[in-house]
Order: C-alpha cells, then structure tokens, then sequence
C-alpha cells in the first residue's frame, strides 16, 4: 500500500476520476467507444471474404487505438484547458505528473478494453483466431498508445477552442484511417502518405501479431517508424503544452 | 525573511513581450491580515496575484510567500495556499460532494467536507451535479474548493461576482470567519463596499504600479487628496455644500457666522471622503 499522497497514489485516484467521469458523459462514451466497434460491425456485415476480414479487425484496431488515444487525448486537454480545470488543478498540491498520468491512463484504458473487444469479436463472429502472438499484440498496442496519445496531446496545443476540435480531429483522423486501414491495395501515392504515417505501421504490427503470426523480426521496419512518430510526438507533446486558455 | 509576513513583494515587474503589465510593485501582507488590491480593469492586478499564486513567472523583481519563491511551485507551499481564480470550471458530471471529496484527498490535513459545504452554504446542494448549479453557487464551490485543504493563505480574486446581496453578504461573513481562524486572504475585488467591509488595508493599482495603500477607512487622510465634504442648511432651507481639506477652519467660520445671525446651521455634516471618492479621484483618466 502506498503512502496515501505519493504519486502513484494520486495517479490512481485522478485515473478513478476520470472512469467516473468518463461513464457519466454519454458523448464521450459514445464517440471514444462505440465508433470504431460500429465500424467493425458495418464493414464485417459487408465484406463477407475471410481474406477482407483479415484485414479489417486489426485495422479497426489500430482505428480504435487511434480514437481512444490520439482523438479523445486531443479533444479532452483541449477541453480541460478551455473550461480552466488544468489552471484549476495546477492550483493544487497535485504533482502536474500524477494528474496527466491520471488522464492519459483513462485514455488507455479505453484503448485496453476495446482491443479486447476487437479480439474477442474477431475470434467469437469474423472467423480469425486468437492472437498468434500476444506479446508481440502487447507491444504494438503499448508503443501505439505512446505514439498516438503524445501526438493526441501535441495536437491540443493547436487547437484554439474547443469548438473548433472537432474539425482538427477529424481532418487528420478520418483520411489517416481511411488510407492505412489497408495501405498495400492503396493507389501508389497515397500507399507513399500511409507509410510516411504511423497508423499503417501499427495495423501492420497488429495484423502480424493477430492474423498472420509474423513474428517482430519480420516487423522492424513497422517499429522503426512509429518509434520516430513516438519521439517526435513526445517532444511536442512537452513543448508546447499550457495549462491555461490563451486570451484573445 | 519576516515570520510576520506572509507576503512580501519588492520591485516586481512582469513584461509581456513589448507591454509591462507590472511596473514596480512593493507590498507586504501581514499574516492574519485580510489585503485588498483594488484597481481598474488591466490595471495589473490579476497578473500580481498569479505570480504570488505561481501559475506565472515574474520578470523582475523579488517574491516571497509563506516563506517560498512561489515560482518554484514547491508542494509543500501549494498545500498551505488556496485560490479562488476569476473563472475557471469544475468537472461537471460530478457532484458537489465528490468534487470536493476529490480536492481534499490532495491535501495533507484537509476540512471535513461536509462542514465546508455548510460554511459556504451549499448545503442541500451536495448531491448535484455542479453542471446544475447557478452561477453564484458554481462560485460557492470556487470558494469551498479553495478552503477544502485548511490553508493558511487565501487569495480570492473577485470572489463575489455574479452574487445576489443576499449570497454577497453570505460569502462576506465566511470571509470575516476565515480572518477570526487567523487566515490571511489576498483579496481582489471591483466592488469598492466589499473592500471597504472586508480588508484591513487596501493597494489601489493603476497601470501596473500601487498609487495608494493603507486602511480603508484612512486612506487619503494626510495627504493631499483628501477632501471632507461639509453640508448644511442654510436660514432659507437651502442645502449649501462645500469641499475643505481643513474642515475645523471652515467649521469654525460656518458656527460663528451662523450664532453671529443668531441662526441654527440645520442638518450639519462632515463626512471623510469613502474608499469610492478616493478611488475615483486616483483612478479617474487624466
């Protein structure tokens, strides 16, 4: 048992927070939650071949890693900085790390239980089976939510107002979906954009440790661009962060 | 460093790129003592109480609060500081009293909660959610929040807008409540009645600079702006008025003349001139 104040104690009681919030904001729910399993469920009920269903769960994956971190992580500090709560928290005797640790571990237990999801949904209704190779499933997901949430934070930093969030999200979000869902059959210039991006690269890593079984020694090039995408996005992330609404 | 200070500030000044919201300020808050900083809008007061709060770093000039440099942001002071911010917003999806609960779990000796409800008088309202709160009790929370830790300095920055008179004087008797626990409070305010109630002595800032400092109920007396205001009544009714630095002079040429015409000066008054005249009169544009 920790001491009550340490840390790790504070983390953990701003991430129970932010669970209780989470659940109590339908919206929210809905869009970090319910979208990508939506999606899953549309696009399997169209595409009946196995060999599309191969590629569609863990592309819907990496698409749920990618709304759980990078989306909600943008759309929540953005909001959080307009309402005034980061300059409110900053206010209080709790470490400025406790409290980010507390929220980004709300963001990645959505990201925890919607692969779950995904993998459980593949295995039970779309014909694939369980992982091939979970570690390797472990890692992908762990280096996407460090990826994709730094870069979700990084983001926020541009966004001048909650309102206009939406739009920033969703720019990058739904045409970086659409063209790394299934990057290979993409026409050879945006095939160029999708692996320039790190999305492609995590689909790539899921579906090898998913579906294929290629094991980590056939994905070093998959790792080697997200963990770039990683550290740029956590040196922005840091950068430019504010803890408070600029005026004007 | 004074034990008797809970604040002392000399030559702070903070620029802005090109702009020098502060130019030069010097105070001291006593401790236990309730200081007023009034002033116009931009006139730099805000900005002073986020650099003593620590949310902003000074560009000159030297800090010292409960014994810290607030810019350090060392925890050990932030767990003895409360703040009330101008505007800033809660979790709305939670309850009065697990916001609260939330708060004092970050403290190291917090006030039970269910007694901070009733000192700002939410109580009835600890099972709402605070996005179904008013106005005025979104800023009862404001101040719950802020005492929830029992700290030892409190800094309200205009703590009472969007009061009805009666939640006004309200938040007025828990502020004089804080003053009898021994509590400094740094309080900014526009509403000049609110200084006057509360503070034991009040800065009025202009441009970045102090122009004046001292007890409400004084400041002015001394120098040269203080002017008392004589009325009377004259022998036909009429309601004569006159402005005087030196009001026993005129007095005594009022009386005498007066008992000379074998006349009787009706509804004779002197008044000091109130914490308003004086802040008018200094903050008036040139």
């Amino acid at each position: 048992m920790p001491e009550p104040r340490s840390v790790a104690a504070l983390s953990w009681r701003q991430f129970r927070l932010e669970r209780t919030m989470f659940w109590r904001n339908p919206s929210a729910a809905f869009f970090n939650f319910l979208l990508p399993l939506l999606f899953l469920v549309l696009l399997c009920a169209v595409l009946t071949k196995q060999s599309d269903r191969d590629v569609i769960v863990p592309g819907i994956a990496g698409m749920a890693v990618l709304a759980t971190t990078f989306s909600a992580l943008a759309y929540n500090v953005v909001f959080l900085r307009e309402q005034g709560i980061l300059k409110r928290m900053r206010g209080t005797p709790l470490p400025s790390g406790a409290y980010l640790l507390g929220i980004a571990g709300n963001a990645v237990a959505n990201t925890a239980i919607q692969v779950v999801l995904i993998v459980v949904a593949g295995k039970v209704f779309y014909g694939i089976d369980w992982p091939q190779d979970v570690p390797e499933l472990v890692l992908f997901v762990v280096l996407g939510v460090v990826c994709f949430a730094s870069l979700g934070v990084a983001l926020a930093h541009a966004i001048p107002t909650f309102e206009a969030a939406t739009v920033y999200v969703n720019v990058i979000f739904l045409p970086v979906v659409f063209i790394s869902i299934d990057a290979a059959h993409d026409p050879a210039f945006l095939r160029g954009i999708a692996e320039a991006l790190p999305l492609a690269h995590l689909i790539d890593g899921l579906s090898a440790a998913m579906v294929s079984g290629e094991g980590l020694g056939d994905e070093w090039s998959a790792l080697g661009v997200l963990v770039v995408w990683t550290v740029l996005g956590v040196a922005l992330a840091i950068r430019g962060f504010s803890w408070e609404q600029r005026r004007g | 460093m004074n034990d008797e200070l809970a604040i002392e500030v000399r030559g702070l000044r903070k620029r802005y790129g090109d702009l020098e919201a502060v130019r030069g300020l010097d105070f001291a808050v006593r401790r236990g003592e309730v200081y007023g900083l009034l002033g116009p809008n931009g006139a730099g007061k805000t900005t002073t109480v986020e650099i003593l709060e620590g949310y902003r770093d000074r560009s000159d000039g030297d800090v010292t609060v409960l014994g810290h440099d607030p810019q350090l942001r060392a925890r050990e002071l932030r767990e003895r500081v409360g703040i009330v911010l101008q505007s800033t917003g809660i979790y709305r999806h939670l309850t009065v009293r697990e916001v609260l609960a939330h708060f004092a779990g970050l403290y190291p000796a917090p006030r039970g909660v269910e007694e901070v409800i009733e000192l700002v008088g939410l109580g009835g309202k600890e099972d709402a959610r605070t996005r179904t709160l008013s106005g005025g009790q979104l800023r009862r929370l404001d101040l719950a929040l802020a005492l929830i830790g029992d700290p030892e300095l409190i800094f309200l920055d205009e703590p009472t807008t969007g009061f009805d008179p009666a939640a006004r004087r309200g938040a007025w008797d828990t502020i004089r409540s804080l003053k009898a626990l021994g509590k400094t409070v740094v309080l900014t305010t526009h509403y000049l009645d609110e200084a006057q109630a509360l503070a034991d002595r009040v800065a009025i800032v202009k441009d970045g600079r102090i122009l004046v400092e001292g007890a409400p109920s004084e400041l002015g007396a001394g120098d040269g702006a203080t002017r008392y205001r004589v009325a009377w009544r004259n022998g036909s009714g009429l309601l004569n008025q006159r402005e005087t630095d030196d009001p026993t002079s005129l007095l005594h040429e009022l009386t005498s003349a007066a008992l000379e015409r074998g006349e009787r000066l009706d509804s004779l008054s002197v008044t000091r001139p109130t914490l308003e005249d004086v802040y008018l009169e200094l903050t008036a544009d040139a």
